[in-house]
């Protein structure tokens, strides 16, 4: 007897180069072609090796267990929701179980079933990421979306776009930043952050006074990325920023911002 | 003019250091880690050639994203009631929390003071259009089950959700606090219809005083799990 191998069934494709060309083609795929036709072949079959497997009405630990499936029978997985296995029972009988259950399941040549998941090592070696913060920038609201591109565990290179939302004046910026983290692999990871870029402020229609200005900006700041669960985390930082102004004094703004990210 | 050759000066310096202190296979160019030492180990007889086995398996269909659309009434503070219409994106992190986008559109009507002055008008009739965006955490409160007839039952949720975003309303965009409750009916696993209750809270000095607004909303809708 050979030790059975363990293999990791893929939820996503694994991230190549083209993913962002490859997500945007499945999801208009997934939109234009939803296929609710699929060869049964598609599916993943899978034997029960515990005594049973318990299967729920819903994708959820509240939902009641309403049918067992003994050990030896073989069920198919249909779809996959957050933790949680769509599978139908050779007697058609479909119903949802979490990871757990499934992670004891057997392939038919006896092999034990890894389902992927992203974890803490994702968490420092992954390629992408993008989020979403909320602060104060100068007294003013802000809204912050931002892509992010590591170049390796240390380095990466981000591109922020926001809006600024204050009681004198609106406006948005635009900036890139280049994100250095000492210690990737800590759960609470510190990062330091360099930038440039434009902001472009315009006054509320209730202020007479004041004009449409688009000035450059520079900005340091640090921060925190810490790990949540799965493909998530948390992040909050400070930047602070000279915007060159066309005038004689150069304006310093301090922003404060949390939000949350994901990465893939 | 200086702190901006002082700025250009720190990125390059931070790309430079940072590069330095992790450059091993930055864009690839790397050296490779040197190969392990193949002269083989004196006393080894056998050869563990063991064959990994490649196996291809089809990728499990992944649902965790939801996206629909809605058509509903809502109350614009002092302006009137109009339908309400918008597109949604949700993510679902865990059976519990999701996180959502929202970006929807209606009409203002006249205030009181308009309608009753006859004429005057207190903005434009394109500054009338309200068009919002909003990024909401969700929490799946109260999981579900209801059930028709004797044969038949479907899942639900009635979730809470909460947050931020801006309004384009009256000639500017207003920073907007959202807040709400939705019932989500599963029709099948992978198709909901949604009742969402939504009160969008900003800050409007339109008519004199600064106040904060209640804008409230109602709407229905459908959304697709993929």
């Amino acid at each position: 007897m050979s030790e059975p191998s363990i293999t990791t069934i893929p939820s996503t494709p694994p991230p190549t180069k083209s993913a962002w060309f490859g997500c945007l083609v499945a999801v208009v795929l997934q939109i234009f072609l939803t296929a609710p036709v699929q060869a049964a072949d598609d599916y993943r079959t899978v034997a029960v090796a515990d005594p049973y497997l318990e299967l729920r009405t819903g994708p959820g630990s509240g939902y009641p267990i309403f049918h067992v499936v003994d050990r030896g029978e073989s069920v198919d997985i249909l779809m996959q929701r957050t933790d949680w296995y769509l599978v139908r029972a050779l007697n058609g009988k479909e119903g949802w179980v979490d990871r757990a259950q499934m992670e004891l399941t057997l392939q038919p040549d006896g092999d034990q079933v890894s389902f992927e998941q992203a974890k803490i090592d994702d968490f420092t070696d992954a390629k992408w990421e993008t989020g979403i913060l909320a602060g104060d920038f100068g007294g003013a609201n802000i809204i912050s979306l931002y892509g992010g591109y590591s170049l390796n565990p240390y380095v990466s290179l981000e591109v922020w776009g926001s809006q600024i939302l204050g009681n004198f004046s609106n406006g948005w910026m635009g900036s890139v930043n280049v994100v250095h983290e000492a210690w990737p692999d800590w759960r609470v990871s510190p990062f330091f952050t360099l930038g440039a870029g434009v902001i472009h402020t315009e006054p509320k229609s209730t202020i007479i006074q004041g004009e449409d200005r688009t000035d450059q900006i520079g900005h340091v700041g640090a921060g925190f990325r810490i790990y949540a669960t799965r493909r998530f985390l948390l992040r909050a930082e400070y930047k602070s920023y000279v915007v060159f102004t066309s005038r004689d004094e150069n304006e310093e703004v301090e922003e404060w911002k949390v939000g949350f990210a994901f990465f893939f | 003019m200086e702190s901006r050759f002082r700025v250009l000066f720190l990125i390059v310096a931070m790309i430079g250091l940072s590069g330095c202190a992790a450059t091993k296979n930055l864009f690839g160019f790397g050296n490779e880690e040197a190969p392990p030492p193949t002269s083989e180990a004196p006393g080894q007889v056998i050869d563990p050639e063991v064959e990994r086995r490649e196996i291809k398996e089809p990728a499990i269909d992944r649902e965790d994203f939801e996206i629909g659309g809605y058509v509903g009434i809502m109350s614009v503070e002092d302006f009137g009631t109009d339908v309400v219409y918008g597109v949604r994106l949700a993510y679902h992190i865990t059976a519990g929390f999701f996180v959502e986008g929202t970006v929807g559109r209606t009409e203002a009507g006249l205030t009181s003071f308009e309608e009753l002055s006859g004429g005057a008008r207190l903005i434009t009739d394109s500054q009338r259009t309200f068009t919002y965006y909003n990024l909401n955490l969700g929490y799946n409160i109260l999981p579900g089950e209801v059930f028709i007839g004797e044969g038949r039952a479907y899942n639900t949720n009635l979730y809470l959700i909460a947050g931020l975003g801006s309004t384009r309303f009256a000639g500017d965009d207003r920073f907007t606090v959202n807040v709400g409750a939705g019932y989500r009916f599963l029709l099948s696993d992978s198709i909901a219809l949604h009742l969402d209750f939504r009160d969008h809270l900003f800050d409007i000095d339109l008519l004199g005083e600064e106040k904060t607004a209640h804008n409230l909303e109602g709407h229905l809708g459908f959304t697709v799990f993929f």
